[in-house]
């Protein structure tokens, strides 16, 4: 079983983006290793030979024609942006390439 | 002349019945809604916003129409109170979350596109548990919502301010999505009828995705019939959302005018009761199953071993699709945006904003997720948890095979006390146990009222269970058994609720 | 960056290593629209412009397959011999970026459309080497950003940036081939090759254009080294975004010379991702993270299996055009032209040229001589690709059928392609103005043969001697007072004939 650590909570809360406070990073790993320890019986099936279900449904196939539809104008398009600049969404520097 | 007591007291078909034949106007319908609205919510809690003037534009139209000679729809100027979960072009979605605040969308979803379309007037957006997760309302980032049978009680969730609209008489239609039991169980602790349609009945498109692959909008009535008849206009192919059934709606309004279950086989699954059902809520069951004996349907006792993973499958897909489907709210493009202060760069103003824009139990569902889909972890979580899918689909395949419809309890437990389970994740989720192996198999389910528990007062529901694509029986089961329930009790049941 | 790398001699590298390599390729398609909404793809609109709830990654939108992408990642696999999945998913591949809107790729992971397939691509020697696939799959484009604020656009020192969704969403086929092996030293030349190949086979599929320059096709070269007689590869650099020909096969040799000098002086290669400096042709390392990448990737639910059926896959393979190796081989044995003609005129970018012109009406043997002589020459001095000149293939095709009438001959022709080139109209125009036509006029031309004759008794009298070689003085001095403008075979026949004499 699992044992989530503080560490693991501060790996997965990168991952996630999420700046969480040390006080949270605490409080979720008990929490995560709570919810994670009582839902692990789904590996109880782990090992039967069972087809897993993505979708509800046996759709197939949906597609659309090669049509153009409609765009936003670039006023609907950037109306909620927190900052824009030459009809473009403005964003901090970026970091990382990729 | 009637007066505003009884407009608001209306069904939704008789509301229509009467705009069409003049005795009323959409406006005298839509003011009579505003004016509960403005006289309650203040406690109640169940609108984020109040589109007056746009409900009121609406509701002209419709009188215009009707003056023009034009035909109208069967739901035509009756007010609906929409989730704050669907997009309305020009109003504010915020999904219960800070993160949205403050979003006007530039495009309608497509149920709101559809809604207005039939003239349904749309009187506002409703609370909700934030990005529909929860089963209180609580988790709503502006307040909880009260529930109107007692304020102090959750009245349910995500939905919360859809069902405690309806059942404070602000709106007699209302919309709901569904992804572990968000129409069902807020419906079943507020005393009122919800259905959460075969998934792929209601497009989804416009509809904030939680769970893509669980997610359902449905409709959310006072009785049987105004359910169908909303059902009637929100379903259907969308060829925006690529999941959606492309094939015609079930009869669900005919279903509802002709309610029976005379010569039905309706199954009893095992699974779904012992430890954690409260007394009351076994009792109201246990008459209905002897209700529907009464009335001619044949019991039937079911095996679904499978079911008892259901919980558990489920809090590993929905957290993993949550995960995935809101890593757009990155500060970036729309909504809020916290720490841009020039020194932070794009991934530090990400996770500021993440960190003050999600509330703890988004948190914490966006945690668990994004540990079950990482790597090393991903097949014995998520793979597993789809596997269970597939067997709970089996079981139910194997019981539909005996039986017509399952019932079963919508909710262990009558409506808990705000703040009672609050940071108590485990004892949340319990509220859904017998909701979500439907979310899960993709098949339809109701919720309506059969009672009140006798040691609180507070109504419980009846779940009535159908197989995908076969919607209609959940109507003609829920409308006899709504009518032999208002005849027993010689009233609707939320008559018996206490004036606000 | 101007950190200097330590390289070891090409030579010296390949003295003991081998390389491996594997090349990731990822095509734009030409579809009207994007990928998973209805978006237009078209080039150069205005910054968001083509944006819409679902390729801004609007809460509530879902994505809705486009069947021409479908058609062509099909059309792609089977052109490289690969098998087309009976069923396959989406997947999604979670990542924070700020020009992803839903900070996912909606890609493929497990389950790619087509795989196991092989691309056989030929060297300059004309040998032929065969590129084993591993899978081609569908995808989409992310946005562009413009880094503000900072040194010549780069990220690098940027105070913000600035993002444009136009191109979110666009289709994406990336195609991954498997390890590379056995190239030895002609590493490099087989990743050009490879990539000029597959280049060709999407021009010809009409599902892109294929334009590197316009990042139509970027190509990743990971490569590594082992001793030589081992197994067991070595650890790779990935270099990405590789953006010509050219680059490719730079930066795989520079990447060799790079991980020997590494080898050989004890260190290890880190697995990282590298870029490519056109300037320098040399690669440099990109930012180190501190964690390694972990995509999350699970199937896609607002998406639902694409499940191709064989008759529809079977449709679209009856449906293909020639491939160009085997319309290469073809060519080769219509012409009669060598391995190596055709190598020359593939390098120098001429065979749709010349196609073009035949199909306007040109005979090969002229097309092909005019687009690889006068016009390869004009290209190479004014330092244009052949495809820029300003002529189109019908009108070369137009010069070739003139000089075929005998209006016009060789040197007029050269003077008319040099009108064309030179902006003075249609070949037509550029005779008309110039006054350019082969003097055809019997009258005139006889005199001037008469007057030729009269000019020169001694050669006319070698002529009636028996010399008929010694015509072509006499054609000469024709040619001159017609200023190059009679029909030379003509003249030379009037001359004999006034002189009495026969050829053989
Ligand atoms: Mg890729
Ligand atoms: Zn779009």
């Amino acid at each position: 079983m699992p044992g989530i650590t503080r560490e693991e909570v501060a790996h997965l809360a990168r991952l996630a983006r999420l700046e969480l406070k040390p006080e949270e990073l605490e409080h979720f790993a008990g929490q995560l290793d709570d919810i994670i320890g009582a839902v692990a019986r789904v590996s109880e099936v782990a090992d039967q030979d069972v087809p897993p279900t993505s979708h509800p449904l046996p759709l197939t196939n949906v597609m659309r024609a090669d049509e153009v539809r409609p765009s936003l104008t670039p006023e609907q398009a950037l109306s909620g942006a927190p900052a824009q600049e030459q009809q473009r969404f403005k964003v901090p520097q970026i970091l990382g390439e990729d | 002349m009637t007066d505003n007591v009884n407009i608001i007291k209306l069904t939704a078909a008789e509301t229509a019945a009467k705009i069409a034949s003049g005795e009323l106007t959409a406006v005298q319908v839509t003011e009579a809604h505003l004016a509960r609205i403005e006289a309650v919510d203040e406690k109640v809690h169940a609108f984020l916003h109040v589109d007056r003037a746009g409900a009121l534009a609406q509701a002209r139209a419709v009188d215009e129409k009707r003056e023009r000679g034009e035909k109208l729809g069967p739901l035509a100027g009756v007010p609906l109170a929409l989730k704050d979960i669907f997009t309305t072009e020009g109003i504010p979605t915020t999904v219960g979350s800070k993160i949205l605040e403050g979003w006007i969308p530039p495009y309608d979803a497509t149920l709101t596109k559809r809604l207005k379309a039939a003239d349904v007037v749309i009187l506002g957006k409703t609370n909700m548990d934030e990005f529909a997760m929860g089963s209180s309302t609580e988790n709503s980032a502006y307040g909880p919502t009260g529930n109107p049978w007692d304020l102090t009680k959750i009245p349910g969730g995500s939905g919360g301010g859809s069902s405690a609209a309806l059942a404070s008489f602000q709106a007699p239609l209302a919309i709901g999505t569904d992804t572990g039991g968000s129409i069902r169980q807020p419906a079943s602790v507020t005393g009122t009828v919800g259905v959460k349609p075969t998934y792929g009945a209601v497009s989804r498109y416009g509809m904030v995705a939680f769970s893509s692959s669980l997610d359902q909008g449905g409709p959310c009535a006072r009785t049987v019939l105004d359910a169908a008849l909303l059902h009637e206009v929100i379903a259907g192919h969308d060829p925006l959302d690529s999941t959606s059934i492309d094939a015609p709606v079930p009869p669900v309004v005919e279903a509802a005018r002709n309610g029976s279950v005379d010569g039905m086989r309706v199954g009893v699954v095992k699974q779904f009761r012992g430890e954690g059902y409260q007394a009351g809520v076994i009792q109201r069951f246990d008459e209905s199953v002897a209700l529907l004996k009464e009335l001619g349907a044949e019991i039937v006792e079911l095996d679904c071993p499978s079911f008892d993973l259901a919980l558990s499958a489920y809090y590993l897909i929905a957290p993993s699709e949550c995960s995935s489907n809101l890593a757009r709210f990155d500060g970036l493009r729309y909504g809020l945006r916290v720490g841009d202060d020039g020194t932070n760069s794009a991934e530090a103003v990400t996770s500021l904003t993440r960190e003050a824009g999600f509330g703890p139990e988004v948190k914490r569902r966006i945690m668990l997720g994004t540990y079950a889909l990482s790597s090393g972890y991903y097949d014995a979580y998520y793979g597993s948890a789809q596997k269970v899918r597939t067997l709970i689909t089996r079981d139910f395949e194997k019981a539909f095979e005996q039986v017509d419809v399952i019932v079963s309890p919508t909710t262990p437990t009558t409506a808990f006390a705000i703040g009672e389970r609050a940071d108590d994740p485990m004892a949340m989720y319990l509220a859904d146990l017998c909701t979500i192996p439907t979310n899960l198999a993709g098949n339809a389910a109701m919720s309506l009222p059969c009672g009140l528990a006798p040691e609180d007062n507070l109504p419980v529901g009846l779940q009535i269970i159908a197989p995908a694509l076969k919607d209609d029986r959940l109507y003609k089961v829920g409308a006899a058994v709504e009518a032999a329930f208002v005849e027993r009790w010689g009233h609707p049941l939320l008559e018996e609720a206490p004036s606000l | 960056m101007t950190t200097t790398t330590d390289l070891v001699s090409y030579e010296d590298a390949l003295a003991s290593y081998d390389p491996v390599m594997g090349l990731e390729v990822h095509v734009e398609l030409g579809t009207k629209t994007k990928m998973f909404c209805g978006c237009s793809t078209e080039l150069g609109a205005e910054p968001n412009s083509q944006t819409c709830p679902t390729c801004l990654g609007m809460p509530g939108a879902l994505p809705v397959v486009n069947a021409i992408g479908i058609e062509s990642a099909i059309k792609i696999g089977l052109a490289l011999n690969c098998e087309i999945a009976e069923w396959c998913r989406f997947a999604r591949k979670n990542y924070f970026y700020p020009d992803m809107p839903k900070n996912f790729q909606t890609s493929q992971y497990d389950e790619p459309i087509a795989f196991d397939g092989y691309l056989d691509v030929q060297l300059e020697d004309g040998e032929t080497f065969r590129v084993q696939i591993e899978r081609a799959h569908m995808e989409e484009d992310t946005g562009k950003s413009l880094h503000v604020g900072g040194a010549t656009g780069r990220i690098h020192g940027a105070s913000h940036s600035l993002l444009d969704y136009n191109r979110a969403g666009i289709p994406l086929i990336e195609i991954v081939t498997k390890p590379i092996e056995g190239a030895g030293a002609r590493a490099p030349e087989v990743a050009r090759a490879y990539v000029r190949e597959l280049r060709e086979l999407i021009k010809a599929l009409g599902v892109s254009e294929a334009r590197m320059e316009q990042g139509q096709m970027r190509c990743d070269v990971n490569l590594s080294l082992r001793p030589h007689g081992r197994e067991k590869f070595g650890t790779r650099s990935e270099t990405k975004n590789v953006n010509s020909l050219r680059s490719v096969e730079r930066a795989a040799r520079f990447e060799i010379q790079r991980h020997a000098a590494v080898l050989n002086g004890g260190g290890t290669i880190i697995q990282e991702t590298r870029h490519f400096h056109e300037d320098t042709g040399s690669t440099t390392s990109g930012r180190v993270k501190e964690e390694a990448e972990d995509y999350r990737y699970f199937p896609e639910p607002d998406l639902v299996p694409i499940a191709p059926s064989r008759a529809w896959v079977e449709e679209i393979r009856s449906g293909l055009p020639e491939l160009p190796l085997a319309r290469r081989n073809r060519l080769l044995a219509e012409w009669g032209i060598s391995a190596a003609d055709m190598q020359s005129i593939l390098n120098a970018g001429a065979l749709d040229l010349i196609l073009a012109s035949i199909d306007a009406g040109a005979d090969a043997a002229s097309a092909r001589k005019w687009w690889m002589g006068e016009l390869a020459r004009s290209a190479n001095e004014s330092g244009v690709p052949l495809d820029g000149l300003a002529i189109t293939p019908e009108q070369v095709a137009r010069v070739t059928e003139l000089v075929s009438k005998g209006d016009l001959n060789d040197k007029l022709a050269r003077q008319v392609i040099e009108g064309v080139l030179a902006g003075e109209g249609t070949p037509d125009e550029v005779v008309e103005k110039r006054g350019l036509k082969v003097v055809s006029d019997e009258g005139a031309l006889t005199t001037a043969v008469e007057e030729a004759i009269a000019g020169n008794p001694g050669i006319a009298d070698k002529i009636r001697g028996g010399k008929v070689a010694a015509a072509g003085a006499l054609v000469g001095a024709v040619m001159k007072a017609t200023r190059g403008q009679a029909d030379a075979a003509r003249v030379k026949e009037l001359i004999l004939e006034k002189l009495g004499v026969s050829e053989g």
